[in-house]
């Protein structure tokens, strides 16, 4: 991707190539610097979840669900996947990182194949409910909506439906990929 | 509502803390520490992601790549001016939402392309951000259909964004 974008500028305009770069890299330096501020308030909440034991009655609490779409995996990453969801869920996509990087480390089988329970992991975050769209609203009513909330009922529906495609999607992968695997 | 969601969730589990005898500033402290270990871990990824977008947007080649597709994203019922937001959505956050602002001010904020463009925003993620980052510290090459699924399950999204502001 990085080669046919730098080829395809190559051709238009090649003095915009490398400040075009930079830019890119130092939005990406700045990006990094509020993520870090974001992930050590959430790490240090995580922190206290996990030692006052809150976090193993979500996992609970989340125990069917979990069990259901990652099976085979270890009870230790029920917590972080717990959180990770739950987070998601709230629109705090930030906060859910550290917990989703932190189950999949946990889960990785050092095959450098991704497992199923890895793939659902990270396409459910890839497709995560989200309860309210704050930003989208905001945006909205910025830019002078009437009614800048009449979305979030069609946004319900079609983060839902995302999600169980999303799914879905995995578990007939998985399905498919099984069977090849048998095959061979 | 939603403002209050999180700050009560903060005070409950702090209050929950004391009540089990912990030391709750110690354990934060201890939780906290780790937040720069891990973006300096993730961050060559982001910066490989980000910079690969914005050659891939100045080029004109995210352009090129919406011509080609808005015929059939049109057939799908997706509008053209929708077209270039669903096929950035996946790959950054921060500039669909600036291509969101740009429609909300060409269009007007409460038109259907607006409405539509409102709810795909809502109902997908980043997702190559995404892909990126989990998988950044495991030793996983190969991600399989992990993307292919998401991608798929965001453009179900997307069409059905643009029925449903038809009819709602």
């Amino acid at each position: 991707m990085m080669m046919l974008g730098t080829a395809g500028l190559l051709i238009i305009n090649p003095e915009a190539t490398v400040s075009n770069m930079l830019d890119a890299s130092s939005g990406a330096v700045e990006l990094c610097i509020s993520l870090c501020g974001i992930y050590a308030v959430w790490l240090g909440i995580l922190e206290i979840l996990d030692a006052s034991g809150l976090s193993d009655k979500l996992a609970k609490l989340l125990r069917p669900v979990i069990k259901r779409l990652f099976k085979g995996v270890d009870e230790n990453v029920h917590k972080d996947i717990a959180v990770n969801i739950s987070a998601n869920m709230l629109g705090l996509g930030n906060a859910a990182t550290p917990y989703g990087i932190s189950a999949m480390k946990k889960m990785d089988d050092g095959s450098g194949v991704a497992t199923r329970p890895m793939i659902m992991l990270m396409v459910l975050n890839a497709t995560s409910i989200q309860l309210l769209p704050t930003t989208t609203i905001g945006l909205r009513a910025a830019a002078g909506s009437s009614s800048p909330a009449d979305i979030i009922l069609p946004t319900l529906i079609a983060t839902f439906v995302t999600c169980l495609t999303g799914i879905g999607l995995v578990l007939l992968c998985g399905k498919i990929f099984k069977r090849k695997k048998q095959n061979v | 509502m939603s403002a209050y969601i999180v700050p009560i969730f903060i005070i409950f589990v702090l209050l929950y803390a004391s009540y089990k005898n912990l030391n709750t500033y110690n354990i934060f402290v201890k939780g906290a520490k780790g937040a720069i270990e891990l973006v300096v871990s993730i961050f060559p990824y982001i910066v490989a992601i980000m910079v690969s977008v914005a050659l891939m947007r100045t080029s004109g080649l995210t352009d090129l790549l919406t011509r080609l597709v808005s015929p059939i994203f049109n057939f799908l019922g997706i509008p053209n001016q929708v077209s270039e937001l669903v096929l950035l959505r996946p790959f950054t956050g921060s500039g669909s939402f600036a291509l969101l602002n740009d429609i909300y001010s060409q269009y007007g904020p409460d038109s259907y392309i607006s409405r539509c463009a409102s709810v795909i925003m809502g109902s997908s993620e980043t997702v190559f951000y995404v892909a990126t980052v989990y998988f950044s510290q495991t030793k996983v090459k190969k991600l399989l259909y992990a993307i292919p699924c998401a991608l798929v399950a965001s453009l179900v999204a997307a069409v059905l964004s643009c029925l449903l502001c038809r009819v709602m």
